[in-house]
């Protein structure tokens, strides 16, 4: 089993380079600012934020343009990630239609260019912390557990995603609302201390925030959080990626009708 | 004979069709509640079964809608079959509508790499071949440009350089022989026939029964859906696939065949009979015009070469 999966990947290894290659390409054809863009853009937002909400919510919190930061530089990886995974296969039709590929590959590639995106402003955010006076040590390193866990995550969700697109073509439109709400319940820009306990744990239900306070916790708070957290990351991350493999492998036989 | 390369055993495709396409979720959820939501389901290949050895060339022919490029895409992997199953050994490549699949913003490089990665090669082997495949395609000059500034018929020549250049074991061509101008469809042409002698598996669909006729050593004749024919009396059942387009008889059985294929030769004998009859009437003509020597010489040798029987009965009347 492991040796066919290795021997598929080796296979493919070549076109899912190209795949990723090509992503970039798109991605920056028309912009002269080409990569900076994908770094400047975040930036704006967060000045944007900076100013509107420092007012309403930031004179209580500590390190508040750290505290946004964290949220948009998550938020931003999760939006990228799922967008752009969602239209991987509808913008890929006349190949899929054409030549026999395991699809997946397309959402993948979309999600590494996005992964990539991140990771240069990841770099910029912590220029932004150093600013802001944090604290920096061996903890940074455990940042590399939400990172995992979200990209396997978006992963998922993506595959979730461009099978639903592939049937349904309004998926676009009812996703941005559901991502304009998403962002709202997801106390980027405002603290959960001002609610009680049981909205502060229905909060919990929401994977985006999981993943954005253990980054607080962390960078902010300079702590691990618990072990139990640790496992509703992993939880999270897990369960959208099985729920992913599972509609992808019942229904990818079945897009060729519909695209 | 040669291994098995390609084997479709009683395969039977369904494509749906209805409503699914080009709906959205709110259509969907507002069909379903009405009960309006249909789902057509219709049968594009029937029970298909054929083998092809190494070295084969197999034509399908059958009219428009007849299920030809939808058996190709279950030969490709595309799509499942419903019943029956189709095994193939080794590389395909496909080249099902030439240029589509290529990205308008990339370069020419870029997509051929692209390309060559999606038929299943190394970086390695794109390194090697990559020189070959721009210099048979013409394109040395464009390698930098982007798509989107290249003619369909530069495309299409790429397309083609790259799936023949790329040695793969089985190719398959779909109504691909006409590509780029005249010149480049006689290369063409002359590299396609390289190939097969060297011994590759190829699956054609034209809708020209000459160019089947001369690439050929198989026939598969679908007509919608049904498999009327499948075998290696290839100049057979070309005849009979002609005597059909000419008079629209479908056969039922083997002695249908026959009957079609006596048709169409008693049809062609006629054919032939009439144009030698023309043929030597404008010979005669020529000498009774007392044309110059030249003129007579060349239509002679040509004359001796392509219709002796032309020649014979001019011979026969001047006597």
């Amino acid at each position: 089993m492991i040796e066919k999966w290795i021997g598929r990947f080796k296979k493919y290894r070549f076109l899912f380079a190209e795949l990723v290659k090509r992503d970039f390409k798109q991605k920056y054809k028309r912009t002269s600012l080409g990569v900076l863009w994908s770094v400047l853009s975040p930036l704006l937002t967060l000045f944007v934020m900076k100013i509107v909400f420092t007012e309403f919510f930031g004179r209580n919190t500590p390190h508040y343009t750290t505290y946004l930061f964290s949220g948009n530089l998550v938020m931003s990886f999760y939006k990228e990630a799922t967008k752009n995974s969602m239209s991987s296969l509808i913008s890929n039709r006349r190949i899929i239609d054409k030549i026999n590929l395991p699809k997946y590959l397309f959402t993948f590639s979309k999600n590494v260019s996005a992964l990539v995106n991140f990771s240069l402003t990841l770099l910029v955010y912590f220029m932004f912390c150093m600013i802001d006076g944090i604290h920096f040590g061996f903890h940074m390193i455990a940042l590399i557990y939400p990172i995992v866990m979200l990209t396997i995550m978006n992963v998922g969700i993506g595959l979730i995603l461009s099978a639903l697109y592939v049937f349904f073509q309004d998926t676009q439109y009812l996703y941005d609302v559901f991502l304009t709400l998403l962002t709202y319940v997801s106390a980027i820009f405002y603290q959960v201390d001002r609610f009680s306990q049981e909205i502060q744990n229905l909060f919990l239900l929401n994977p985006v925030y999981v993943v954005i306070k253990y980054f607080r916790t962390v960078v902010i708070d300079g702590k691990l959080p618990s072990v139990q957290y640790h496992g509703l990351v992993a939880f999270y991350a897990l369960f959208f990626l099985i729920l992913g493999s599972i509609i992808y492998k019942k229904y990818n036989k079945e897009f060729i009708y519909y695209i | 004979m040669g291994k098995t390369v390609v084997e479709c055993n009683n395969v039977s495709i369904r494509y749906k069709t209805g409503d699914i396409k080009h709906m959205g979720l709110k259509d969907y959820l507002i069909k379903r509640v009405t009960g309006k939501y249909v789902v057509k389901e219709f049968w594009a290949d029937k029970n298909i079964s054929f083998s092809l050895q190494e070295g084969d060339m197999l034509g399908i022919v059958g009219t428009n809608g007849a299920g030809k490029s939808t058996l190709l895409k279950a030969i490709t992997g595309i799509l499942d079959p419903v019943k029956g199953n189709v095994k193939t050994r080794g590389n395909i490549a496909a080249l099902l509508e030439l240029s589509s699949g290529f990205d308008l913003d990339l370069t020419v490089k870029e997509n051929a790499y692209l390309r060559g990665a999606m038929l299943g090669y190394t970086r390695q082997f794109m390194d090697d071949k990559y020189d070959q495949i721009i210099e048979f395609a013409e394109l040395e000059q464009f390698q930098d440009y982007t798509f989107s500034a290249l003619s369909s018929g530069m495309r299409s020549r790429l397309a083609f350089s790259i799936a023949c250049l790329v040695n793969p074991d089985i190719l398959i061509l779909d109504e691909v022989l006409s590509v780029g101008d005249g010149a480049f469809r006689k290369k063409s042409g002359d590299k396609m026939r390289q190939i097969l002698s060297e011994g590759i598996t190829g699956i054609l669909v034209s809708h020209s029964i000459t160019q089947v006729r001369e690439l050929c050593n198989k026939i598969l004749w679908i007509d919608h859906g049904n498999q009327i024919a499948f075998g290696d009396n290839a100049e057979f059942l070309c005849n009979c696939y002609e005597e059909f387009l000419a008079t629209g008889k479908l056969p039922q059985n083997s002695d249908d065949l026959n009957e079609l294929n006596a048709a169409f030769e008693k049809r062609h004998a006629k054919a032939m009979r009439e144009e030698t009859k023309r043929e030597t009437e404008r010979f005669l003509q020529m000498l009774r015009e007392g044309e110059s020597e030249p003129a007579v010489e060349a239509a002679l040798a040509i004359l001796r070469e392509n219709r002796p029987e032309a020649l014979k009965l001019a011979y026969r009347k001047l006597d």
